[in-house]
């Protein structure tokens, strides 16, 4: 009975906005929970834990990753970004701040997911048409806004970086 | 970060402030539920019922209780709590009672029977997972139709026909008549499906015992905390003032969370038993099927109509399916009654009899999710409109121009006092802006256009909520206004905010009153340590009796700011203004002082105030009597739909809405957009389906279809303003109108592109590839 | 919804993957993006005892056209595939367009998705559609399966439990191909999906050949024969089109789920096939 659950812990070594980290974690421990509850950064949300909702986006190296989805031992030796490391200091960025400028956000749950979503498109895509803005905001899910001001947000940091 | 501006008149009620939530929910520094971290916290994890209707005939913990990291595995009579019961003070209406854990039955797949305590999420979960049940399989009822009929299987003992309501509302003897003397009867038969109002954080909380304040102190998502100390207290046996419940941020509600849980009951005794901090957070699986649900209801209706379209007589049916257990403390009874008591609406209606029936089933139990029945009967009302014009030959805005209520105030048949709106104008407006879009020329060959013209009853207060005869009759509101040393503000509110921007908003009307800057105001809410006592936030109420209390009590504080400055300055009170941050005398510009001056003064030179009356702070209750005050709006949608496939999509959306005093527009606007969304989604592709076993099939958010942004269109919002003559602001709710209209809007408009019939919602495509299977 | 234990592996190579598979058994499962194994997990649906974490083995990422075939490696991303311009067989960046939503497609490969084998799931559609060849390793060495053999039941391929898909091979280009699907929201799985290829006389005014397949139809993607042979030597068009949609429709034998009876899926493919056809050819 025991063996079925063998506690498989595995060293991380991971940087998170820039902050090195190392600890060891449950093989099983997702990334989501290691960043959440191992090392603090609670500033991504779990709304579904099946890939469907986006709360949990984060990037890693780079790529847009639903920390749902992966677990923690995956991102070793990688860089990732959450939305805590957005600003600089009290300092909001472009994005950040056109989302409240544009009422992207209401309960806020949703909303890192959402941004690092934007980050990653916006750094691959720096001239989206409007078309091409919803149909990325349509990879994560919001009850709250109806999704307009989120568009708005993005269009509107796109534009501003031009 | 933008600086807030206030208008040009320096005030800050009307402007579009940015909000003060943002800058931490941006920076990922909210603190929600699931944020707040103890050391040697345990997670508690639920053994659910896989069966719809069981009788438990054993729990066994042994295997569980040997899981790596489980610390302990409890069942009902392990933790001997009370249950929850909601009641109606009315013999119509039969309570039931909801237990913390089950006992001896299980009503419904996903009822709580067990819960393991471990040392992670993790390792709970083991544990669920090896807590044996032994179940004896019952035959469940999961329609309205198998509940009531003769020899269906009691969902309770003692609840009769499985009705937990069943109440002819109004009575009308002499209505047949009308109908059988009317030129024209329009029959509407309507049903809703079963929806998960879906807020994108689950239910949280996390429970610890302080020995120092001899108290529990629970973290929980939830827009009524202080329902939530009701609810704990009355289970466990504590005083209230021996719960302390702390909504942080919440991540939505919409209603699933404005109902007391009972998990979190479980989990709060728990942290109370081993004098350790425990928390739980519900999964989406759980969230979809195990929480709350609500708006699966029947309509039969018909409505008599004279030859020049005008409404003679509405007759009809409600039957509301809500499951397994009376929420606390709305009751089941929530739907039914809503819906009887509102149907008519927007509408004048001369005669009116209908019967409203709550039914139980062994689904899960429903809370009154954002628009509750008004969802429903809008599109009864506006699906009968647009069935009289064909039927007439006239212009569907025409017969509803006939009907609407334009002369206020208006007492309808239903005994409700409707306060003045802009029923007519918002719809003029409405068709006005599609046609001249030119959408009315799109018409035709799968395009449609449809409406819906509706009122939305807002600000219950005492009296209103008292017509229901609740148990915990909700109402007033008490704000505290507290100015410190330094000139800043905490207010304290009752209401508890969800993502309605409150901090803002309340801010806005305290900074006002006050004459200080925006930043100055600090709302607290949500905490029942720090409010008297409070209702939350639901039905609509924050910004109407939650705001109204907010004035009053920064009112009473400004009148103490202008005496003490009076005194200080030597004027009389009366000529002393509160502005920009500066106390001043009217017509003398250079007499003036900072009103943080004034602050400091009055602690820490409190020998210089005109009498003895120490530290600066002011409450103050507000209520509304009457049955509220009604918003209103029209919804005007243009669909077009694939035939080829089913699919619908949206071309264009236009809200015209009227909530009387606007105090940020940018928070409504939003609101609408939010609430639409979720309208559309009623419409077009959410339903919570349970199989003929009971089984919740729609269990994960691949199958439970939340519309993203490819599905929502973009949104116009035109605003009107009728204020509300007795909410102190002016200001009216309108929370729940964007997911109120578009139900009834999209599916006119889907029937108008097709010319079809569809009276169900949500009108996915199958059930409208089969209705034009059925045309052809 | 968290994960049942498993023990952790990784692989920096082919070589290490397959031999490690061999080793821990039929309850050992690859790793690679994780976009449909890691909910499973989440829902405890899969169980795997182990996982061999593949995403670091490099060489398996790659569009490398040989002749008239392409190679896909197994780890290319959809995205990846998305991105690429790969002439003459547009329907792969195409289609892939259609696969859940961009941070899905940032991780999630090809090779996982035949694995996986979901009948809805475009890549298992097309590789049917275009009769790819799916190149398997394990420590027995190199295996090459049709993809008509390959898919055997729902969620089920003829891999052995220890082997990995290192490689999948389109043989020859497919330049008037479509595939087009429906699902109430975007980025959802597909209920219907419907995928042709046609091959045109010179002219243009002839179907020398053509194939079709649908996905979301029965346990694994079908071909379906009787609209093929409506086509084979008819002129493309409306006319054709329908005919072969209607044949396709006929067909077929679907089952009924939450999203509709087995009369809805009739209808879809009806609406679907014509359009891919319509798509193709244009």
């Amino acid at each position: 009975m025991t063996e079925e659950y063998v506690q498989d812990l595995q060293p991380v070594t991971v940087t998170v906005n820039g902050t090195a980290h190392r600890l060891t974690v449950e093989s099983r421990r997702t990334l989501a929970d290691m960043l959440r509850h191992d090392l603090g950064y609670t500033g991504t949300h779990l709304g579904c834990e099946h890939g469907i909702c986006g709360a949990c986006t984060v990037l890693v190296d780079g790529v847009p990753a639903r920390a749902c989805l992966m677990f923690g031992v995956q991102a070793d030796g990688r860089e990732v970004r959450t939305v805590e490391g957005l600003a600089s200091g009290d300092q909001l960025s472009d994005l950040q701040q056109a989302f409240s400028d544009h009422h992207g956000l209401q309960c806020g749950f949703c909303t890192p997911g959402f941004l690092m979503l934007a980050e990653a498109f916006l750094a691959e895509n720096p001239d989206p048409t409007e078309e091409e803005i919803r149909d990325v905001v349509s990879a994560n899910l919001c009850r709250c806004t109806g999704y307009q001001g989120i568009v708005e947000a993005i269009a509107a940091t796109a534009k501003g970086r031009r | 970060m933008s600086e807030p501006v206030a208008r040009a008149d320096g005030t800050w009620v009307g402007a579009s402030v940015p909000r003060k939530e943002d800058p931490r929910l941006l920076s990922g520094r909210g603190r929600y539920a699931g944020d707040v971290a103890r050391v040697g916290e345990l997670f508690a994890a639920f053994v659910r019922s896989p069966l719809a209707a069981a009788r438990i005939t054993g729990v066994d913990g042994a295997e569980a209780s040997g899981v790596p990291g489980v610390v302990g595995v409890y069942t009902a009579d392990d933790l001997g709590l009370g249950g929850l019961t909601a009641a109606l003070d009315r013999a119509e209406f039969t309570a039931t009672t909801m237990p913390v854990l089950a006992r001896d039955e299980v009503r419904f797949v996903g009822e709580p029977v067990a819960v393991v305590v471990a040392d992670s999420a993790y390792a709970a979960e083991d544990g669920a997972e090896a807590v044996e049940v032994a179940y004896e399989e019952r035959t469940p009822v999961t329609t309205i139709g198998e509940a009531v009929r003769d020899g269906a299987r009691p969902v309770h003992d003692g609840l009769p026909r499985n009705t937990y309501i069943d109440l002819p509302m109004f009575d009308d003897p002499g209505i047949d008549a009308v109908f059988d003397a009317a030129p024209y009867v329009v029959e509407v038969g309507f049903a809703s499906a079963r929806l998960s109002a879906l807020p994108m954080e689950g239910r949280v909380c996390l429970a610890e015992w302080d020995d120092r304040d001899d108290q529990l102190v629970v973290y929980v998502s939830t827009q009524v905390p202080h329902q939530v100390r009701t609810g704990i207290a009355r289970c466990t046996g504590l005083a209230e003032r021996q719960v302390r419940a702390i909504a942080p941020d919440v991540g939505g509600g919409f209603g699933l969370k404005c109902v007391v849980g009972r998990e979190e009951i479980v989990v709060a005794a728990l942290a109370h038993r081993l004098r350790r901090p425990v928390r739980w957070a519900e999964d989406r699986q759980e969230s979809l099927t195990a929480s709350f649900h609500g708006r699966q209801q029947e309509y039969d209706v018909r409505a008599a109509f004279d030859g020049d379209g005008r409404l003679l007589a509405l007759d009809g049916e409600v039957r509301c399916d809500v499951g397994a257990y009376s929420a606390f403390p709305f009751t089941s009874g929530v739907e039914p009654l809503m819906a009887a008591t509102e149907l008519p609406g927007a509408y004048r209606v001369p005669r009116y009899r209908v019967r409203a029936r709550g039914v139980a089933t062994n689904k899960a139990p429903t809370a009154p999710y954002r628009g509750v029945s008004r969802p429903q009967i809008v599109a009864v009302m506006e699906r009968l409109m647009d069935k009289a014009a064909r039927r007439l030959g006239r212009d569907p805005l025409d017969v509803r121009r006939a009907n609407l209520i334009d002369d206020f105030p208006y007492t309808g048949v239903n005994g409700i006092t409707y306060d003045p709106g802009s029923y007519r104008e918002s719809l003029d407006l409405c068709e006005k802006t599609l046609r001249a879009e030119g959408w009315y020329e799109r018409r035709g060959d799968g395009i449609g256009i449809g409406y819906a013209c509706f009122n939305e009853r807002t600000g219950y207060g005492t009296e209103a909520f008292a017509q229901r005869k609740m148990e915990l009759t909700p109402g007033y509101d008490i704000s505290r206004v507290r100015m410190d040393p330094s000139g800043t503000v905490t207010v304290t509110s009752g209401t508890a905010s969800h993502g309605q921007g409150h901090e803002t908003t309340l801010a806005q009307i305290a900074a006002d009153q006050l004459g200080v800057d925006l930043d100055a105001v600090r709302i607290r809410q949500g905490d029942t340590d720090l409010a008297a006592h409070g209702w939350g936030t639901f039905a609509s109420r924050s910004a109407t009796i939650g705001g109204g209390a907010v004035q009053l009590a920064s009112g009473k504080l400004a009148d103490r700011l202008r005496t003490i400055a009076a005194h200080l300055l030597e004027a009389a009170p009366a000529d002393i203004e509160l502005a920009d941050g500066h106390a001043g005398v009217r017509g003398e510009p250079a007499t003036r002082m900072p009103i943080a001056e004034i602050a400091r003064v009055a602690h820490f030179q409190s020998h210089r105030l005109p009498d003895a009356d120490f530290g600066l702070e002011a409450d103050a209750s507000f209520d509304i009597s009457g049955p509220g005050t009604f918003s209103n709006a029209t919804h005007g949608v243009v669909a077009e739909v694939d035939r080829g496939t089913g699919g619908v999509r949206l071309l264009r959306y236009v809200v015209v809405e009227d909530c009387g005093v606007v105090i940020n527009p940018r928070i409504v606007d939003g609101q609408v957009r939010g609430g639409v969304a979720q309208g559309i989604a009623a419409a077009l592709y959410e339903r919570m389906h349970y199989d003929a076993a009971g089984q919740p099939v729609t269990a994960s958010l691949m199958d439970y279809l939340a519309p993203t942004a490819a599905e929502i269109p973009p949104i116009t919002v035109h605003h009107l303003e009728t204020p509300c003559a007795f909410s102190r602001t002016g200001a009216k709710g309108m929370g729940e109108g964007g997911t109120i209209g578009a139900p009834a809007a999209v599916l006119n408009a889907v029937n108008d592109a097709l010319g079809t019939d569809l009276e169900t919602v949500p009108a996915t495509p199958e059930v409208i590839l089969d209705a034009l299977e059925r045309q052809a | 919804m968290k994960p049942a234990s498993y023990a952790y592996h990784r692989a920096s190579e082919v070589h290490g993957a397959v031999e490690l598979l061999a080793e821990l058994g039929e309850d050992a499962k690859i790793l690679a993006g994780g976009q449909s194994l890691v909910p499973m997990m989440n829902f405890r649906l899969a169980r795997p005892t182990a996982l061999v974490d593949v995403g670091r083995v490099d060489g398996l990422s790659y569009l490398r056209r040989s002749g008239t075939e392409l190679r896909v490696g197994a780890l290319t991303t959809h995205h990846a595939v998305e991105t690429a311009a790969l002439d003459g067989f547009g329907v792969l960046p195409r289609t892939a367009r259609w696969i859940g939503h961009y941070p899905i497609r940032a991780r999630g490969t090809v090779g996982g998705s035949l694995a996986h084998a979901d009948a809805t799931a475009e890549w298992c559609v097309l590789a049917v559609l275009l009769d790819a060849v799916i190149v398997a390793e394990s420590v027995r060495g190199r295996r090459e399966i049709a993809a008509a053999d390959f898919f055997l039941g729902t969620f089920t391929t003829a891999l052995e439990p220890d082997e990995m898909v290192v490689e999948v091979v389109f043989p020859r280009p497919a330049p008037h191909a479509a595939l087009t699907e429906f699902a109430q929201r975007k980025g959802d799985f597909a209920i219907v999906a419907a995928a042709v290829s046609v091959d045109l006389s010179p002219g243009g005014r002839r179907c020398d050949g053509a194939r079709v397949a649908l996905g979301g139809v029965d346990a694994t993607p079908v071909r379906v024969d009787a609209a093929e042979r409506i086509l084979t030597g008819a002129e493309p068009g409306p006319e054709a089109f329908t005919a072969a949609a209607e044949a396709a429709a006929q067909a077929i034998d679907p089952g009924g789920d939450i999203h509709g009876g087995p009369e809805y899926r009739r209808r879809l493919t009806r609406t679907l096939v014509a359009r891919a056809l319509a798509e193709a050819v244009s």
